[in-house]
């Protein structure tokens, strides 16, 4: 049987392994974090963007349009969260009506959908807490909004279902080409046979790469600093706020998150250090600064929050993605915005020419069909009721502020692959994601790791090995 | 299922709120509490110095809670553990869940709110750096250390100089570990003037006033904080920074009523206190709906919470009992002269028929003062202090005279006098 080794366990790298396991393959994901989505994909602004930004002809725009048009059936197979909640490109001067008609002309010749530019006033009135400086707004009634690691979890246990390994802790060296045809993965100082390899590896694509290629890629790690409001100012937006943007991105939004805070953000700057997630005073000033422009009533009380992630920005500004010059590699690289849009999309095309490659059968087994888990706070009373009385742990609210129960922590925990850390927990199930910040349930949260994982709770960790939460016992108690 | 009253929340405040609405003839009880335990906060607050004022000695917190918990459990008043409230109807509905009732809907007569508070986090301040392990908020880590019996760090720096940060810098050291410093963005500390002493003092631990910590660095855990002094307006002063190494920041930078409940029941809130806004019955501007504790404005002295909470309950009992009238005017109580807020905000017009005890906080350090309430530019009541600081609340009590002079004037309102 053809083996494909996918490496990254992105949202990129999950969903074309979930897609390569609609075909009769041994499909194997490596990844260097513990868990999937521990790098972009679970640190940028969770945008189903429309298209319009993009160049036209460029993959960027193909992927983009095609990805976005997959998102409400796909949301739906894979039970993640996803909302089309429409986007405005705010524009705030009559010089800048020019740069709107660029993107509505760019956005049309990509195909996208219902764009029209509307009067400052017609802003005002579909959001009002938008500033009265705005003269006028492209608006994007296709725009949607997407959980970002939800999708790729999603992603990954459909995977899984289907017959995909995953190996977790697993960082890729290096890509030897086998004389013979096929490759060694060299990974921890194993050796890993395999006919395909899929680079997924995000902001350090390049490095892989580069190992093995003739044609050298450079990826720069652009970093973007956000900051997440508390619920209860999710009032002031119901759609995706851009402003024009910028050569460093597509500047700074206001826009809800699917689960009903407002995210702000992000900031773009070049860092040496790919995978330097720190926030700076620096970056959050001028993110909240900008963000202020677009809705004025911001203020930093509201803030409950802060995070950055790192875009993987190619120097050629475009995504490369397909068969490299070295038969049987196949590239993702340089995804940046809008990949998260693009996923699906870039799935489709990648496992397809795979299959194509390989003469890969389809998979008669394949279940296109996963269930996320059910989550108690969005339940009826009725619904309440019964998942109780089947499952007593429903009753057992752990995380208040986000209202979730043990039943749903436990869940996270044994589902494959599974919530291993409590970061793990919290892109599951939301427990710590509220206005406490997991003040509260830290504690519950590890005990009910440690239990059902047989674990220590000296071993249990924020975001794996090197970063357990305790350093032992107080003096009165044996380890 | 109906109930009478219905207390959310089996901490310090509703263990009182139960004992007094007992006690003024009301059986048809229920308190409703998340944790598997009675005692709320207390049971990790394993430090003394509780119940000076009511039982003239010094108890530790879980000694303190176990006295209210065997008065109520005296009087055979009903609670659930493990039971939390998901939702609270402007109609007084209120639905809980646990693990054997599975989700209950109870129509009460009257609700107690009295459900604490939370922990300010590190987003809500904006700290810059990385999101590592060995970042707590004062109170997770009393509980893991209290409770649970773990270390969450070897050498710690507290932010901070509220209570929580002054007992847990204490704490930390008795267990071994080191506290380099308590770094406090004011000029003056938050919390009360005997844990700065038997916290700090006593153990040689550095106290730094206006200082504030402006990056936290380590990959996977705490390697270091980067601390900083502040100017007038609190910005950090970059070029006099200094690293500390460490693996563990404890956050102590305040805290907030939990008032998600009401926000959901559509109670009015008040934006100084964060908790709602009470009349002398401590009842909010939702009718039946009461609050007290924590809940309704943050206390330094649990035995003020018990005092305020017996209150509460004395008056929803009475409520019940259709002895209060409400619905009739009300008067704001106004502030000025640095007095921040003043619980309760409202008091009924009519005829006094006991005192009403005012409770205040102050928005910064002022020296030789008097507290006085006024009505209609007299004063009608007030004393003398030599300090007051934002960390001690001060309280004034009206006689049942007073308090009728309080409740037939067109304006009244507390404040400071700098002499």
């Amino acid at each position: 049987m053809t083996r494909i080794i996918v490496i990254g366990a992105g949202v990129i790298g999950c969903s074309v392994a979930r897609e390569l396991a609609a075909f009769d393959a041994e499909v194997f994901v490596f990844e260097k974090g513990n868990d999937v989505a521990v790098g972009t994909s679970k640190a940028n602004s969770g945008i189903v963007h429309a298209g319009f930004d993009a160049h036209p002809g460029s993959n960027k725009a193909k992927f983009n349009v095609a990805g976005a048009k997959l998102f409400p059936a796909l949301s739906k197979e894979l039970d993640f969260p996803y909302k089309n909640n429409g986007a405005m490109v705010l524009n705030f001067s009559p010089e800048g009506t020019d740069k709107l008609k660029e993107l509505l002309a760019q956005g049309a010749e990509n195909g996208v959908e219902g764009l029209r530019i509307i009067s400052g006033d017609e802003a005002r009135e579909l959001e009002p807490e938008v500033s009265k400086d705005v003269y006028n707004a492209l608006y994007a009634p296709t725009s949607g909004i997407v959980g970002p690691y939800e999708m790729t979890i999603a992603y990954a246990e459909n995977a899984a279902a289907n017959g995909v390994k995953f190996c977790f802790n697993r960082k890729v060296d290096s890509v030897v080409k086998k004389p013979s045809g096929g490759f060694i993965v060299k990974a921890d100082g194993k050796d890993y046979d395999c006919d395909a390899v899929v680079n997924c590896a995000g902001v350090h694509a390049d490095d892989v790469n580069n190992t093995v290629c003739r044609q050298k890629e450079k990826i720069i790690a652009r970093k973007g600093e956000y900051m997440l409001l508390d619920k209860s100012y999710g009032y002031l937006t119901y759609c995706t706020l851009f402003q024009l943007p910028t050569a460093m991105g597509k500047g700074v939004l206001v826009s809800p998150t699917v689960h009903g805070n407002i995210i702000v953000g992000p900031t773009a700057d070049d860092v040496p250090d790919k995978d330097n997630t720190d926030t700076t005073v620096d970056g959050l000033n001028k993110a909240f600064k900008l963000a202020s422009v677009s809705v004025p009533a911001l203020t930093k009380r509201m803030i409950i929050t802060q995070f950055s992630g790192i875009r993987a920005h190619s120097e050629k500004n475009d995504f490369t993605i397909g068969e490299s010059d070295t038969e049987g590699l196949f590239n993702a690289l340089g995804i940046e915005s809008p990949g998260l849009t693009s996923a699906p999309a870039v799935a489709k095309y990648l496992s397809g020419l795979i299959a194509e490659k390989y003469n890969l059968e389809k998979n008669p087994s394949f279940n296109p069909k996963r269930e996320g888990i059910k989550q108690f706070s969005s339940m009826t009373d009725k619904e309440r009721e019964e998942i109780i009385r089947k499952n007593p742990l429903y009753g057992k609210v752990v995380c208040r502020c986000e209202v979730v129960t043990e039943g749903e922590i436990v869940d996270a925990i044994h589902r494959v692959p599974g919530a291993v850390d409590l970061d793990g927990l919290k892109r599951r199930t939301r427990a710590g994601m509220g206005r406490c910040q997991a003040g509260f349930c830290t504690p519950r949260l590890m005990e009910i790791l440690a239990r059902e994982t047989g674990r220590k709770m000296t071993e249990i960790s924020k975001k794996g090995t090197g970063s357990e939460l305790l350093v032992g016992k107080t003096k009165g108690e044996k380890l | 299922m109906k109930r009478n009253l219905v207390i959310i929340g089996g901490g310090p405040a509703g263990l009182a709120a139960a004992i007094g609405a007992y006690d003024e003839g009301e059986r048809d009880i229920l308190i409703l509490e998340r944790e598997p335990n009675l005692g709320g906060i207390l049971n990790q607050c394993i430090h003394n110095g509780f119940g000076l004022h009511t039982f003239k000695e010094e108890l530790t917190g879980p000694e303190y809670a176990s006295r209210f918990i065997r008065e109520v459990k005296a009087r055979n008043i009903e609670y659930k553990l493990n039971t939390t409230v998901i939702k609270l109807s402007g109609e007084k509905r209120v639905t809980a869940v646990n693990e054997t009732d599975g989700l209950m809907n109870i129509d009460a007569r009257a609700v107690i709110l009295a459900c604490g508070c939370r922990e300010r986090p590190r987003g809500a301040i904006n700290i810059a750096g990385c999101r590592s392990a060995g970042i707590f908020s004062a109170g997770t880590a009393q509980k893991l250390v209290n409770m649970e019996g773990y270390m969450p760090g070897k050498e710690v720096v507290i932010l901070g100089s509220g209570d929580i940060g002054l007992i847990m810098a204490r704490r930390m050291t008795s267990e071994g570990a080191v506290v380099k410093a308590v770094v406090e963005l004011m000029p003056y500390s938050s919390g009360l003037n005997r844990n700065i002493v038997q916290c700090l003092n006593d153990f040689n631990i550095p106290l730094k006033f206006s200082h504030t910590v402006v990056d936290i660095k380590g990959n996977g855990r705490v390697k270091s904080v980067v601390i900083a002094p502040v100017d007038e307006k609190l910005n950090p002063i970059m070029d006099k920074a200094e690293e500390i190494s460490c693996d563990c920041l404890l956050l102590s930078v305040g805290l907030l009523p939990e008032n998600e409940l009401a926000k959901q029941a559509g109670i009015a809130l008040s934006p100084v206190t964060g908790g709602a806004e009470v009349d002398e019955n401590m009842m909010t501007l939702s009718d039946g709906v009461f609050e007290c504790g924590n809940v309704l404005h943050v206390h330094d002295l649990v035995d003020f919470v018990s005092e305020e909470s017996a209150h509460a309950g004395k008056c929803a009992a009475r409520y019940i009992a259709g002895k209060i009238e409400s619905g009739s005017e009300r008067i704001k109580i106004g502030t000025f002269g640095g007095v921040r807020y003043c619980v309760p905000e409202y008091v009924y017009r009519g005829k006094a028929s006991e005192g009403i005890g005012l409770k205040m906080r102050v928005n910064n350090v002022y020296r030789k003062v008097r507290i006085k309430v006024v009505a209609d530019g007299v004063e009608i009541a007030g004393k003398n202090k030599q300090i007051v600081t934002p960390g001690e609340m001060e309280t004034l009590s009206l006689t049942a005279e007073q308090a009728d002079k309080l409740k037939n004037a067109s304006d009244v309102s507390v404040g400071l006098e700098v002499k």
